[in-house]
This record gives C-alpha cells, sequence and structure tokens, in this order.
C-alpha cells in the first residue's frame, strides 16, 4: 500500500487516495455540495476536471445526480460534512442510491465533536445510525491517516456503497504502509484480558489507548480494538474479544441509538452475552468550542473511558 | 407532423389508455389520473423520438427516460409492453406481490424502467446524472425526464433545475405534466403553480408551453429543443389529468380511483367513440 506519510492532513489522504484511483478507474467521478476547498477536493477537480461537479450548496440534489451517474456506470464519490452528508440528503440517499441498488461512496467529514468551531448545528452525532438503515452500504470510520487512504480505496473495491466518516484537519499514523489493513476486520491493537475497548475513528482509539495505559497502572490489562469498519460488524473479533475478557466497553463519537455501541449490544446479546457500558454522546445535541473542551464536556476523555472500563470490568 | 405518423401515434395512444385502464382495473385501484395525462407524451417518446430497444433494455448507449412521477407507472408500463418490452399479461399483476409492475416505477423490477420514481422531486436530480453520464461517456444519447406540478412543489426539483441551467445540460429533455390536479386536489386551491414557464427560464432552461395532448405541438416542441445547443430543455405541457379514462376527468379525487372489470370495459367503449373508432 501507496505509504501516507506524504500527506499532512487527513482530508488529503482521503482526496489523494481518490485521485489515485481516478488515474487507475476512469469511472471515478467526484462531487462536493460547496465544500470543496474544505476537503481539498479541489486537488480532484484540477486533476480531473471533466470528473468533477461542484453542486453547490444543494445536497439531496448532489445525492440523486450520484445516483443518476451511477445508473450510467460511473463510482461516484460524494463530500459534504457529515452532519449534511447523511441528515441532509437522507431520503435521496435512501431512495435514489439504496433503493435503486445503485452505488455512491459518501464522504461525512468532521464526525461528531469534531466540528468544532462549526457548533451544534454542523455535528453529526446520528450519522451511523441512519447510514446502518440503508441496506449493503459499508460504514468506515479510520483511526489514523494510512487506514484512511487504504480502506478509501477498498472501499471502491469492494463493489458497495459506502460512508466514510473522517476528520479534515490535522493528522496522525497508527499504521505503516505495510501493516494489514483490511475492510471488514477491526484491528486489536492490544490483547488484554480484562476488559475489551472497542473505539472507532482517530479520538476515541486515541483515548482508549491512553485509557488502556491508565487502567495497566492499576492491574487491568484492556484489549483495545480500532474497529474502523463499522459495518459490516466484525463480528469474529468482537465475539474473541467479548470471550476473552468477558465485559466491554464500546467508545464512538456519535450517538447511542443505532449507533456502534447499540449494533455490538444487540449481536452480543445473541452471541457472547456480557456486561457492557458505552461511551457516546447521550441525549445531548453539539455546540461550538475547541476538540479539547468538547472532549471534557463530552466527556471523552482517556480518564472517562478508564473509569468507564474500570467499572464494567468489576 | 405527417398524417401517417399522427394515426400510428394516436393509434398507440389508444392502445396505451386502454391496456392502462384494464390494467388498473385487473388490480381494482389505481393513480389513472396521473397516467392518462402522459400518454400522448409515452406514445410519442417510446414510438418516435427515443433510440431504445425492447430486445436489449439495457442498450448503454440508449436514450434513457426518467418518469419522476413515477405513480404515472401503470401507463408506462402499458407503453413498454406495447413497445414489446414484456408481454402484455404482465400489466394484470400490477401492485400484486412478487410483481414486476409496482404502483411507482421501479428500475430494479421492470425492463425498461431507466430510473426510479416514486419519492417525488428525486427524478430530476437522477436525469441530470444520467444525461452528465451520457456526455462524459461522449454518447450521443439524450435524456428524458417527466415531472408533475404537484411534485415540483418539492425543493429539490429546483435545486436540480439550478445546475442543470448552470451547466448547460442540454441532452437533458424536461416536460412538465401540468394537469393543474394533486392528490389533495387542484394545485391552485393547495399550492398553485404560478408562472412555470419563466420560472424555468429564470433557471437558464430552453422553455416551451404547449398542449401535452397534442401531437403536433408535441413534436414542434421537441425539435426545436433539439437545435438549441448549451441549455436544458423544459416542455411545460397543459394537460388534463384523467384524459381519456372520462370517467375520471373533471373529478376533483382523480389522483387514484377505483376502476371495475365492467367499469373498465365502459371506459373503453366511451373512449372508442369518444375518438370515432
Amino acid at each position: 500500500m501507496k505509504d501516507a506519510h506524504v500527506y499532512s492532513h487527513y482530508k488529503e489522504a482521503v482526496i489523494g487516495s481518490i485521485v489515485d484511483l481516478a488515474a487507475e478507474h476512469d469511472d471515478v467521478v467526484f462531487l462536493d455540495a460547496d465544500l470543496s476547498s474544505c476537503i481539498g477536493s479541489t486537488t480532484f477537480q484540477k486533476a480531473y476536471p471533466e470528473r468533477f461537479f461542484n453542486c453547490g450548496i444543494a445536497e439531496a440534489n448532489m445525492a440523486g445526480i450520484a445516483a443518476g451517474l451511477s445508473s450510467m456506470g460511473f463510482v461516484p464519490f460524494i463530500h459534504s460534512f457529515g452532519c449534511f452528508a447523511s441528515r441532509r440528503a437522507y431520503d435521496q440517499l435512501f431512495i435514489s442510491v439504496g433503493y435503486t441498488h445503485q452505488r455512491v461512496i459518501i464522504i461525512g467529514s468532521d464526525p461528531g465533536i469534531v466540528a468544532q468551531y462549526n457548533g451544534g448545528t454542523h455535528m453529526p452525532f446520528e450519522d451511523i445510525a441512519l447510514m446502518r438503515q440503508i441496506p449493503g452500504l459499508s460504514i468506515v470510520e479510520p483511526s489514523d491517516a494510512q487506514s484512511l487512504y487504504s480502506l478509501t480505496r477498498q472501499v471502491y473495491e469492494s463493489g458497495a456503497s459506502a460512508y466514510i466518516r473522517t476528520p479534515r484537519k490535522g493528522i496522525c499514523f497508527r499504521y505503516s504502509p505495510e501493516d494489514e489493513i483490511v475492510l471488514g476486520k477491526g484491528v486489536e491493537l492490544a490483547d488484554g484480558k480484562d476488559v475489551a475497548i472497542v473505539a472507532t475513528g482517530v479520538l476515541m482509539v486515541d483515548a482508549a489507548l491512553s485509557a488502556r495505559d491508565i487502567l495497566l497502572k492499576k492491574g487491568i490489562d484492556a484489549t483495545v480494538i480500532d474497529l474502523h469498519t463499522i459495518r459490516p460488524l466484525d463480528t469474529e473479533l468482537i465475539e474473541k474479544a467479548a470471550r476473552r475478557c468477558g465485559c466491554m466497553l464500546v467508545m464512538e463519537n456519535g450517538r447511542y441509538p443505532g449507533g456502534t455501541g447499540e449494533m455490538i449490544a444487540a449481536h452480543l446479546a445473541r452471541t457472547v452475552p456480557v456486561r457492557m457500558d458505552f461511551m457516546n454522546v447521550g441525549e445531548r445535541f453539539g455546540e461550538v468550542g475547541n476538540l479539547q473542551y468538547l472532549a471534557q464536556s463530552f466527556g471523552f476523555t482517556a480518564e472517562a473511558a478508564a473509569e468507564k472500563a474500570e467499572s464494567v470490568a468489576r | 407532423m405527417n398524417s401517417e405518423l399522427l394515426k400510428s401515434l394516436k393509434d398507440a395512444a389508444f392502445e396505451i389508455r386502454c391496456r392502462t385502464i384494464r390494467e388498473i382495473a385487473s388490480f381494482g385501484s389505481g393513480h389513472i389520473g396521473g397516467s392518462m395525462s402522459i400518454v400522448e407524451l409515452l406514445s410519442y417518446l417510446y414510438f418516435h423520438e427515443m433510440d431504445v430497444d425492447p430486445s436489449d433494455p439495457g442498450k448503454a448507449d440508449r436514450d434513457r427516460l426518467v418518469v419522476s412521477k413515477g405513480h404515472s407507472g401503470p401507463a408506462v408500463y402499458a407503453a413498454l409492453s406495447l413497445k414489446g418490452f414484456f408481454p402484455e399479461s404482465w400489466l394484470s399483476t400490477l401492485n400484486q406481490g412478487g410483481t414486476r409492475l409496482p404502483s411507482h416505477c421501479d428500475m430494479t423490477k421492470t425492463p425498461g424502467i431507466d430510473f426510479t420514481g416514486g419519492s417525488l422531486g428525486q427524478g430530476l436530480s437522477a436525469a441530470i446524472g444520467i444525461a452528465l453520464g451520457q456526455r462524459l461517456r461522449k454518447m450521443e444519447a439524450r435524456t428524458f425526464a417527466i415531472i408533475g406540478d404537484g411534485e415540483a412543489q418539492e425543493g429539490q426539483v429546483y435545486e436540480a433545475a439550478e445546475a442543470a441551467g448552470a451547466w448547460g445540460v442540454d441532452n437533458l429533455f424536461a416536460f412538465l405534466d401540468q394537469n393543474g390536479q394533486q392528490l389533495d386536489g387542484y394545485t391552485s386551491d393547495i399550492i398553485p403553480s404560478v408562472s412555470t414557464v419563466e420560472r424555468w427560464r429564470s433557471f437558464g432552461w430552453d422553455v416551451y408551453e404547449i398542449s401535452g395532448h397534442d401531437y403536433a405541438q408535441i413534436e414542434d416542441a421537441i425539435e426545436k429543443a433539439k437545435a438549441v445547443k448549451g441549455k436544458p430543455h423544459m416542455i411545460v405541457m397543459n394537460t388534463i389529468k384523467s384524459y381519456g379514462y372520462i370517467p375520471g376527468e373533471g373529478v376533483k379525487a382523480n389522483h387514484s380511483m377505483a376502476i371495475t372489470k365492467e367499469g373498465a370495459k365502459e371506459a373503453i367503449e366511451a373512449l372508442r367513440e369518444r375518438e370515432g373508432r
């Protein structure tokens, strides 16, 4: 896999991946909704101007146009902030894309509280739940730039529609180009025996790893899973961790109903019932602030995660 | 329009209407009003204008039709069966469990349906995508779309109108079935469909207003539109909801009506008589 260290921000990694795909496949097209400069799809536009469409601030129309292009054999990537890419265009994604068996890959940027200074109107908390209602659609939330690059390629190659949930700004690397990142298979970053922590996305996987360090000092050895693919769920890995640890904490930067935690709880209730706890936004709407403030406000800290994990383990 | 073509189109329209009435009667009720109002257009498109091949419904470079007002499905199915996309016998399965002919047009079920309609307001966007796809593939093919005047209360229609106008999607030919009625009654009593010609023109479209039941006017508008480059085309068709299903003409609640098999026979005879057949 190409080394994503050439990129300086998550947005460059996801767009870079799509530009590389477009070089190899003439069916790749890109549609944006006036957030081209925010995600950097201007790079795609420069490379493939005839295959780029800025639809303006009209997400529903963008989703419908993408569905039409798909029916002509193209594979459209569409982008908006996660809240608009999901909520605003939902019936279009459900009917014009899902129901018609068309294929569109949706990039929803700035997941959950990552929207920071854009505030509560721009925070997608329920995008996972909405996307889960569309049969056959994959959902990925990579936790670093290398897996973001790789999984973007893999969702294209998978032949399915997909929702890619990603931050735009900043960058971190958890994986090297040699690491095996496989769509649909979570990564066990630590294999402790006392409590399983399943986390999605950059913010939560970071917090989960830090929580593991705190827990180790207390003699608690946690498993940490980077669940970069939320759907289809890696049931084998989740069941294995539940069996080994006998308890589980699921951390997601979003809402519980219909989200990752509820999905895993529903699966384990049928297969390996274990004691569980959850970290999510609860019943709150979003609010403005920097990431540090918001993480504190929503309780998305390593300390809070360690506390929940310790509690569920006892 | 030469008389031979006119006669063949009128014959096709009559047959589509008869099949539509029988089809809906086979189920017992259905969307007769918005089906009957577009029959002249459907017959013109399928039997004169569009490059489609019933023996190869998936032909990549075919012309495509998006019936965004998907509740017109019964008339579209009647036209497709007459064109040879599937046997006429399928029509009696309308809306039955397991049918390939659901109440609203569904591209995953029916040969010849190019895009799904039914969740109103969505089809024109898809039609733009199809037209752009034809362009990207350097095809000569065109995309046709039919929207309703009630449907055009949906905001997405104007997102699509703006984009197609801005991008000059000139292989897109849209038709507004302006029959003046919607499910709850007359559009003038609900949300009036006003200044539609000016409206679409202001979005940068090449616009015509015609009678949707007059073949000469349909032909004239389409031929003129084909000569205009750089703009998408909108043909506003003034129509009569339920036109040709006489018991529904002039009836306020004619969006969906119950039709018995006996009623269908009588309606077809009445239409035959009115048309002097």
